[in-house]
């Protein structure tokens, strides 16, 4: 069956100042197909799907869409010639109800009056092949669950008829069962002829559901083909330009004394029983869904929420205490929502490492950027310097300054939430062999993952926990991923 | 989390319920303590209503503007400016009260569309932008009226908010409140079924998203605040028919009682929500404690402590059922 290039974008290139973000970058897409776009943070395909969005304009290079000459002047005349972008941060109004969303800008009216017998047809088209027509329209999108959210965005895509429909990282975010659910819904949209981009970090997840992929490294185009004709560790070295030979490095580590101890502890919804015991030289892991109550735990060991039962001891301190006490006790928390949580965005890298260590009274500004110098040398932060705000960073360069600020604060406790959550490869590799290197030393690390072959590689112990009861801790060599999944569901 | 999360009842009705019985509970209260059955009188209500109009119009114009995510704080200014310049038509330019009427309107709609220009284009936010037009705006008028109020004619705009009297008793109340109530309903008609209302709501939500499906996001600023600017000019024409002069030092901290109004109705200053009909309550609620404690004789400053915990309570009972809806769904 021949399939005609929906999508063509030939010789992109985009300078940014001295910075050439892309170079001569191809990407060719189908009708019908899923395209998997690929590459670490900083390969270019931010920049090469923000130019496709119309939120950038090319400096050479030609687009064409379903033949003819594109350039949209801005997003929103982007999404008018057929391409629908489907951002992590859901561009949703959460305060509107779905009929409300999905039309918005596009709506049916008269002479400024909403015609809702329209409206009504129009939405219920739109989520019908997705599975959601037996929704009540009038839920307010921000009261939904995140996948179903997503799913609303992606009806949007459908009402304003695109031809294509770009998913960046669509999973981050998920349980196992959305995203099988997700698939379902891209599998649709390629049967009714979209072509679907789906970028994505899980090589996984890029097997099952895409056709095609393309490789992006360094700004330059590195190559593409058809999924199923390559390995993993081929594309990995395409996206890389090395072979990644130990992804998680695992030094020899030495648990000894019990720095952590839960006791039968419960949170005043989530989680409900948890008992366990995290010793010095050791990393445990807590795998399961999202929703089953593991970050709530964490959050509870910080002090963040209240401990409703049992009993709770860090190092020598018994019971609840507050996140100021536990920084004092060198205990950190890395926190899963990075952005919102974890990091002042538009402070300097520099002021975001070194927050929680001011000393009282006045700072040596020179001495302070001096030692944070150090490291983002050793923690690889690609950045311009030190004073760059953190929200200029890619996701995995974020990540990597909140952890270097519980490195910087001298913690010797770690509470990890999801640390390598939506970041690429080659971060990854550099936070596991912290996290290595950490427990080699000395440090007690707990670790909540939603990804099993992480904490496979990781850990030295895994707990499940599963609607709020947290199971017996497996040594890692009696567990896989059949086990742990089984665990976390239920079966 | 699989389903939708459950919604026991809209939350916009409920939300009124609440609202209403507050005001009931607050009129029923104040008939209590005022000696001599005084409050419930049909003429004390119609009192009541009468002075409400100036803070319900320009409630209305500023819960399209907190909704939208703005605020403008230069809508007393706006209003004493339009009371400055309804005056002016009369007294030296002799224009018919009709006229007179439009100018006042116009006034408004002048600095409403001036501060709208510069909250899209300078880009400081409209807190700052309306903090500025409220001193330029209140000067401007005091520069207009020469530093003096100035003293209207006897014209039939002199009736819109004052008793109805003998010979017209058969109308209730007077046109003003007549006509506020009217606008209110037309108002929040609008905004829920009007394409122009749901852009609102949604530049209030999240700007960006709405600016990704092609709403005119800049046009929709310059629309809300210029229909803030509108309703404060008609505030102005109250504001003149009641003192029957323009007096560029009136309507101080009238700007406040709107944003009071607008967030007890139920909206957040983080724009995305808010009840058109919920502002009206609000500003009857607050009407209510001024007459009644001035009935009863309470001095200024003990009715200003109860409005001010009033809004404590409105605002953190919203966001008391806001977080428990959220944590009921696990």
């Amino acid at each position: 069956m021949k399939s005609v290039h929906v999508l063509e974008m030939l010789g992109i290139s985009k300078t940014f100042g001295a910075t050439n973000a892309l170079q001569s970058v191809n990407l060719c897409t189908s009708a019908g197909r899923v395209h998997a776009l690929v590459g670490e943070n900083g390969s270019g395909k931010s920049t090469l799907m923000k130019i496709l969005a119309g939120n950038y304009d090319k400096d050479s290079g030609k687009i064409l869409l379903k033949g003819s000459d594109y350039s949209p002047r801005n997003p929103a005349e982007a999404r008018h010639l057929g391409v629908a972008m489907i951002h992590q941060e859901l561009a949703l109004c959460p305060h509107m109800s779905i009929l409300d969303n999905v039309l918005l800008g596009i709506e049916s009216e008269r002479f400024g009056w909403i015609s809702s017998a329209t409206t009504k047809q129009r939405v219920l088209e739109a989520l019908e092949p997705l599975g959601l027509a037996s929704l009540n329209l009038e839920t307010r999108v921000g009261d939904l669950p995140i996948a179903q959210r997503q799913l609303v965005e992606i009806a949007r895509a459908l009402a304003t008829s695109a031809s294509v429909v770009v998913l960046d990282e669509p999973t981050s975010s998920l349980t196992e069962k959305d995203v099988e659910k997700l698939f379902q819904v891209i599998r649709t949209l390629a049967k009714n002829g979209k072509s679907v981009i789906f970028i994505s970090h899980f090589l996984n997840e890029i097997r099952e559901v895409c056709d095609d992929y393309t490789v992006l490294r360094d700004g330059k185009f590195i190559g593409t083909g058809i999924v199923s004709e390559k390995t993993d560790s081929e594309i990995i070295s395409m996206m890389v330009g090395r072979s990644i030979e130990d992804l998680y490095p695992r030094s020899v580590r030495s648990p000894s004394e019990t720095v952590i101890t839960l006791d039968h502890i419960a949170g005043r919804i989530l989680p409900q029983e948890v008992s366990l015991q995290v010793h010095k030289g050791e990393v445990v892991g807590i795998a399961g869904l999202n929703g089953a109550g593991r970050s709530e735990t964490l959050r509870i060991i910080f002090g963040l929420d209240e401990l409703y039962k049992g009993k709770l001891i860090v190092k020598e301190f018994g019971g609840m205490s507050t996140p100021h006490h536990r920084w004092q006790q060198g205990v950190g928390l890395l926190s899963e929502d990075r952005k919102g949580e974890g990091l002042a965005l538009n402070l300097s890298i520099e002021e975001n490492i070194t927050l929680t260590s001011l000393k009282p009274g006045f700072l040596s500004l020179k001495r302070l950027a001096l030692s944070a110098n150090e490291f983002v040398v050793r923690l690889g932060i690609k950045c311009r310097n030190s004073q760059q705000p953190v929200g200029e960073l890619s996701g995995g360069n974020q990540q990597k300054v909140a952890l270097a600020r519980l490195l910087y604060h001298g913690t010797d406790v770690l509470l990890l939430d999801e640390p390598t959550r939506g970041i690429d490869v080659g971060s990854k590799e550099q936070i596991y062999r912290l996290i290595d290197e950490g427990a080699a030393n000395g440090m007690a690390i707990l670790m909540v993952s939603s990804y099993l072959p992480e904490l496979l590689g990781v850990c030295d112990r895994i707990a499940v926990m599963r609607r709020g009861v947290l199971g017996v801790a497996h040594p890692v060599q009696d567990a896989s991923q059949e086990l742990l999944m089984h665990e976390a569901v239920g079966a | 989390m699989s389903g939708p999360k459950r919604i026991s009842m809209p939350k916009n009705l409920s939300n009124l319920g609440g609202l209403l019985f507050a005001l009931i509970a607050i009129f029923v209260l104040f008939a209590k303590i005022v000696p001599n059955n005084r409050f419930q009188s049909l003429d004390n209500i119609e009192t009541i209503a009468r002075q409400s109009v100036i803070v319900c119009l320009v409630s209305l114009g500023s819960a399209y503007v907190i909704i939208s995510a703005g605020i403008d704080l230069s809508v007393g200014s706006a209003a004493a400016c339009s009371s400055v310049t309804v005056a002016a038509s009369l007294a030296w330019l002799h224009l018919s009260p009709a006229t007179a009427l439009i100018i006042g309107i116009l006034t408004g709609v002048g600095w409403g569309l001036i501060n709208g220009i510069l909250v899209t284009k300078l880009g400081v936010g409209p807190f700052i932008v309306t903090l500025s037009t409220y001193l330029i705006v209140r000067a401007a008028a005091t520069g207009i009226a020469h530093e003096n109020a100035i003293y209207g004619n006897p014209t039939w705009l002199d009736s819109l908010v004052s008793d109805v009297g003998k010979r017209h008793a058969w109308m209730l109340m007077p046109v003003g409140v007549w006509l506020t109530l009217l606008l209110a309903i037309i108002m929040s008609i609008c905004l829920k079924y009007t394409r122009f209302g749901r852009h609102v709501v949604a530049v209030g939500s999240n700007e960006m998203a709405a600016k990704l499906c092609g709403v005119p996001v800049n046009r929709v600023k310059l629309a809300v605040y210029a229909i803030s600017g509108a309703f404060a000019g008609l505030a102005g024409v109250m504001l003149y028919s009641r003192l029957t002069e323009g007096d560029p030092t009136a309507a101080q901290g009238l700007e406040l009682s709107a944003i009071a109004a607008v967030v007890i109705g139920g909206a957040s200053l983080n724009g995305g929500e808010g009840s058109i009909m919920g502002a009206i309550i609000g500003a009857l609620i607050m009407q209510v404690i001024s007459s009644g404690s001035a009935e009863k004789g309470l001095p200024n400053w003990v009715q200003q402590i109860v409005t001010g915990i009033i809004i404590l309570i409105a605002v953190g009972l919203d966001r008391w059922r806001a977080r428990r809806s959220l944590l009921s769904s696990g």
